[in-house]
């Protein structure tokens, strides 16, 4: 677990975030030697150990399925970075056919 | 009688219900001293003057008509990941510099509905990611015992505000330590209460297992009469809980700690942190044993594996939280010619290094190969951490040990992002298990190179949803020892307001 190399540029780009040539080297090495402190876990034996996600006991918590006000469309549309009338607008998605 | 802004929350709200001074006189007094002295602390991201003269207002009026608020005209400092209707809330991030929040949070709700007056939106580590504020994108916040120091992190600025006389309550966020550590930092009582005693709606996520809302205060009482305010279920947050009926914390608060079995950490021992540090530490216990407490010796044999469990969880929790920031609906957006391409350069211009940082092992961890070999593997240690507690708990009432193992260092001093994580090292075992602790002030230590002393903080820890025990017996030492009053804040002549 420990000593890793991270491709720093493939895991940018599961996490959507562009890298520069600086950042890679400079995060390789940073993320490298967290890793190598994570990599102590490998000490514990943990074989028959269940995985805790979350400490307080709780159930599914259901609510009842009514129709209740939600945040004012226009309060929300009026902080996009682009709108069209009531939708959020982006760049294109699906390329032109060629 | 202190100056109106360097009372007690509860001083403040006895005082407004007895119609001795108004909500308005308070919070005039605050911002005139904000307007005097924030320049230098840096505190704020945004004040509120406006909203809080008007909220005051409405708190006299409520007051006029024969209603009693248990915070009438408190001043507050609320940490800027937390929504306060038509406020920016920023996460002192870039991506968020300028948004406005369309609702406001649970917990501030609770606080404004009981008379508290919004004095600003406070500084904070970007995301809450941090333990010095450093890494705020937005602003530098210095701690008012030694401007030359961070006032510790992520809630360095309501820390700073509530130290520097600026609040009387700090609403900050705790995720692995993030309200006990600058509460050690600022002389103050920094409070994290049981994982799910406060509803988390409107507090932005970081890490969801993890993140708990809390106070930061001068005295043990404010942080009993915040927290009472602010706990309980809310329909908005299912993670939120509904306990079994307890006294409010208010009325816990205990003279002496007789009857108790307070639990010292073996594996926290002391000595290693120097000199100085060790013999506060040793005097605390000291302290507690003269209070009353049995103290006993007991052993986390797994907590040293903490801060491992933690940077795999947390980052992984908040590569998921934070994909939200993607420029589409609301934030920064820098365009480009198709959607992902926008993405990505909309979060590397948006996001600071630390968070680029935790984003990227967060996605790693729990990336195809690597899930259980770390993500899995964290989740089972922290299984093993909870245990050890609970085993601890079966020998003690309380545990006992340091929030944090220096006094706040200067700024730069932890450039390598790893020697930054070891801060929580003490405070990231009782997230793991989602236990109730705080820090209250125990001592004040001169660091090496520093000009004066700067305080220090005992940690306190109690059973899940044992609140009421663990502020009633923070009390009983606050009221013994008074290590919080043998010092002021200290500003630069003339700033006073």
């Amino acid at each position: 677990m420990s000593s890793e190399t991270i491709d720093v540029r493939y895991v940018a780009q599961l996490a959507r975030i562009e890298l520069t040539d600086d950042e890679v080297e400079r995060f390789g090495a940073q993320l490298g030697n967290l890793l190598d402190h994570v990599g102590r876990l490998a000490e514990l034996d943990t074989a028959s150990v269940p995985a805790t996600a979350q400490v307080i006991e709780s159930r599914n918590v259901l609510r009842d399925d009514v129709v209740r006000p939600s945040l004012d469309r226009e309060t929300v549309l009026a902080q996009a970075p682009k709108r069209q009338g009531a939708f959020f607008r982006v760049p294109r998605i699906i390329a032109e056919a060629e | 009688m202190d100056a109106l802004h360097e009372r007690s929350a509860a001083q403040v709200a006895r005082a407004v219900n007895a119609r001795e001074v108004s909500a308005r006189e308070v919070t005039d007094a605050v911002l005139a001293h904000v307007d005097g002295i924030d320049a230098h602390v840096g505190a704020y991201l945004t004040t509120l003057h406006d909203l809080a003269r008007a909220q005051a207002d409405r708190i006299d009026e409520r007051i006029r008509q024969g209603e009693t608020l248990p915070l009438a005209g408190v001043p507050v400092a609320v940490k800027d990941n937390m929504c306060l209707e038509g406020t920016r809330t920023t996460c002192a991030s870039k991506i968020l510099e300028h948004w406005v929040s369309p609702y406001t949070a649970t917990a501030v709700q609770r606080i404004l509905d009981a008379g508290g007056i919004p004095i600003g939106k406070a500084n904070l580590d970007e995301f809450a990611m941090g333990s010095s504020c450093e890494n705020s994108a937005l602003g530098v916040t210095r701690n008012p015992y030694d401007l030359t120091r961070v006032p510790g992190g992520s809630t360095g600025g309501p820390a700073a505000a509530v130290g520097a006389y600026e609040a009387a309550i700090g609403l900050g966020s705790d995720t692995g330590g993030s309200i006990r550590e600058p509460g050690a930092f600022c002389n103050l009582v920094g409070f994290k209460p049981t994982y799910g005693r406060i509803s988390r709606y409107g507090l932005i996520a970081f890490a969801s297992s993890l993140d708990q809302i809390g106070p930061l205060t001068r005295t043990v009482q404010d942080a009993a009469l915040a927290y009472d305010v602010m706990a309980g279920k809310d329909p908005m947050d299912a993670t939120s809980v509904s306990p079994p009926p307890e006294e409010p914390a208010a009325g816990a608060l205990r003279a002496d700690l007789r009857g108790l079995r307070v639990g010292i950490v073996k594996e926290f021992a002391t000595q290693a942190l120097g000199d100085d540090i060790d013999a506060v530490y040793r005097q605390a216990y000291r302290d507690l044993e003269a209070l009353g407490a049995e103290i006993v010796e007991v052993s986390l044999p797994t907590a040293d594996y903490g801060l491992a469990t933690y940077y795999l969880i947390a980052p992984a929790e908040c590569s998921s939280n934070l994909s939200r920031f993607d420029g589409v609906r609301y934030g920064l957006r820098v365009d480009a010619d198709d959607v992902t391409q926008m993405y990505e350069r909309t979060r590397a211009a948006g996001f600071g290094p630390e968070v680029k940082r935790r984003i990227l092992i967060g996605t790693y961890a729990l990336s195809s190969g690597y899930y259980d070999a770390y993500y899995v593997r964290a989740q089972k240690a922290r299984t093993l951490i909870a245990n050890d507690f609970k085993r601890a708990f079966a020998a003690c009432d309380l545990i006992a040990c340091p929030a944090a193992s220096q006094p706040a260092f200067t700024f730069n001093a932890k450039s390598d992002p790893y020697s930054m994580y070891m801060m929580d090292y003490y405070t990231i075992p009782m997230s793991l298990a989602g236990l109730p602790a705080l820090s209250v002030p125990c001592g004040w230590v001169t660091p090496p190179g520093g000009a004066t002393p700067m305080p220090m903080g005992l940690q306190l820890c109690a059973p899940i949803f044992a609140e009421s025990l663990l502020l009633g017996a923070a009390h009983a030492y606050e009221q013994a020892t008074k290590h919080a009053e043998k010092r002021k804040p200290v500003f630069p002549e003339g700033a006073r307001a």
